[in-house]
């Protein structure tokens, strides 16, 4: 198994680095999307409270819906490739942002914006200067949670031609191929521990107040 | 001397109540004076304090800041010249003690060295050494410091008013007696107006050099303090002041 293992990484380098590469692509533009929906879609819940029971009953459908099942229900309309399982990754990483968004930006104290209007902060000042820094601890955690979520699921991705460690772990269990499972596996493992480990780096230099 | 708050039959009520929270309220405070507003939990007090730097709208009547009436002026511009200190402090825990105080001066977009220099000189003025306290957040001050950075963020621009909701309410009693005498000594060195808003009666005829008591919207009185405990005007007023003579009976009997 170890030889085999060796064996691989010393024919199938550049096959390798290919899957790592696209494998990380996806998982990217799906979390930069669901970061530029999910926050938002957060901070409007916030500000028009009516929105948000229809909002985040709308995404948390979508994500009950199984993620290969979205990914082949985007087959006839985006067909194959990156992209339909990008969208199909965002879906399933909104939820986690928007929710937590929406519980940083609740959880600043009243007397903390009373206090800012106080001193003469435009509404616009306040949301910028106050809530959404406030905000940002809980919404960095509801990142996390996506991106490792995304990282693990974009191994489903290769189903619908997307490429990435699911090429990897797909033939592994079609060719009773244990040495490919466990590099698949493991690499997918390690992506998503790296990136906890990233937004723990993160948290550390953005929140510097908290540690005091 | 110039009348620095004028309220002219204000009245204010909350949704759900039908009392108002303010009745039909008049007074004039002159600059200069420090005024504290003294009475029991839902008196009234609080929303009175509120009204003048627009926090909250009168239902009714008028509220003049030095002549002007101040539903005239842009709400930002009111605020930015009241300072605002109350019992939660609300320091911003994300910003450092220096950052915090610069806040006005900030928003009102003052030069760099400017607002630098007037950090330093609020945080020697509260007795905090400017080196070792302004890269600091709230959270590795003591109770006492951080009520200490509030009031300089609230002098920061130099207001010529300032509110003060019950400040020291949550502070130790040994603190709050040093607080106080400093806050007196502030007030006699600089020609501002304070509001400030308690429920110790001791404290506000310590801090007062007028005193208004409230009770269900109403003012009973607005006087001395000498005043007050020598002619208190009706029953509540006698109640308050007998309440705090009562305490000090209760000290003579460890002499």
């Amino acid at each position: 198994m170890y030889h085999q293992i060796i064996n691989y990484f010393q024919t199938n380098s550049n096959r390798y680095l290919q899957m790592l590469t696209d494998h990380i692509r996806i998982s990217l533009w799906a979390l930069l999307m669901a970061v530029l929906i999910g926050v938002p879609a957060g901070l409007l819940c916030v500000r028009f409270r009516h929105l948000q029971k229809p909002v985040s009953t709308l995404f948390r459908v979508l994500r009950i819906v199984p993620s290969l099942a979205i990914l082949l229900l985007m087959l006839p309309i985006l067909g194959t490739g990156a992209a339909p399982a990008s969208v199909a990754l965002t879906l399933l990483a909104i939820p986690p942002i928007l929710e937590n968004t929406v519980a940083g930006l609740k959880e600043v104290p009243a007397f903390l914006l009373e206090t800012a209007d106080s001193l003469g902060m435009t509404s616009g000042q306040v949301w910028k200067n106050i809530r959404f820094p406030l905000a940002l601890p809980l919404t960095l955690t509801g990142i996390k949670t996506a991106a490792v979520e995304i990282i693990a699921s974009a191994a489903l991705a290769s189903k619908i031609g997307a490429g990435g460690f699911g090429d990897l772990i797909f033939t592994g269990i079609g060719l009773f191929r244990t040495d490919l499972l466990l590099i698949g596996g493991i690499s997918v493992a390690f992506l998503s521990l790296s990136t906890g480990f990233f937004f723990y780096l993160l948290e550390k230099i953005l929140l510097k107040y908290k540690r005091m | 001397m110039a009348r620095a708050i004028e309220f002219q039959n204000v009245t204010k009520s909350f949704r759900g109540s039908s009392q108002n929270a303010v009745n039909h309220i008049s007074f004039t405070i002159e600059e200069g004076e420090f005024i504290t507003i003294l009475g029991s939990s839902g008196c009234g007090k609080t929303t009175l304090l509120k009204m003048v730097n627009r926090l909250y709208e009168p239902d009714n009547g008028k509220i003049l800041l030095f002549g002007e009436d101040i539903s005239a002026v842009d709400v930002v511009k009111v605020r930015r010249r009241i300072g605002y200190v109350i019992q939660q402090i609300g320091l911003f825990p994300h910003i450092t003690v220096g950052g915090n105080i610069a806040m006005v001066p900030n928003l009102l977009k003052w030069e760099k060295e400017k607002t630098n220099a007037r950090v330093e000189e609020l945080l020697t003025l509260i007795g905090l050494e400017p080196k070792e306290f302004k890269d600091r957040y709230p959270a590795q001050l003591s109770g006492g410091q951080q009520q200490r950075v509030g009031l300089a963020r609230a002098l920061a621009a130099d207001p010529k008013i300032m509110l003060m909701d019950e400040p020291f309410g949550a502070i130790d009693s040994i603190t709050r007696l040093r607080l106080q005498d400093e806050l007196l000594t502030l007030h006699q060195n600089m020609k501002k107006t304070f509001l400030f808003v308690t429920h110790d009666i001791e404290e506000a005829l310590k801090m007062g050099t007028r005193v208004i008591i409230m009770n269900d919207g109403n003012i009973l009185q607005f006087d001395t303090p000498e005043h007050i405990v020598s002619h208190p005007a009706d029953g509540f007023v006698t109640s308050l002041v007998n309440s705090a003579k009562a305490k000090e009976e209760f000290w003579e009997k460890f002499k």
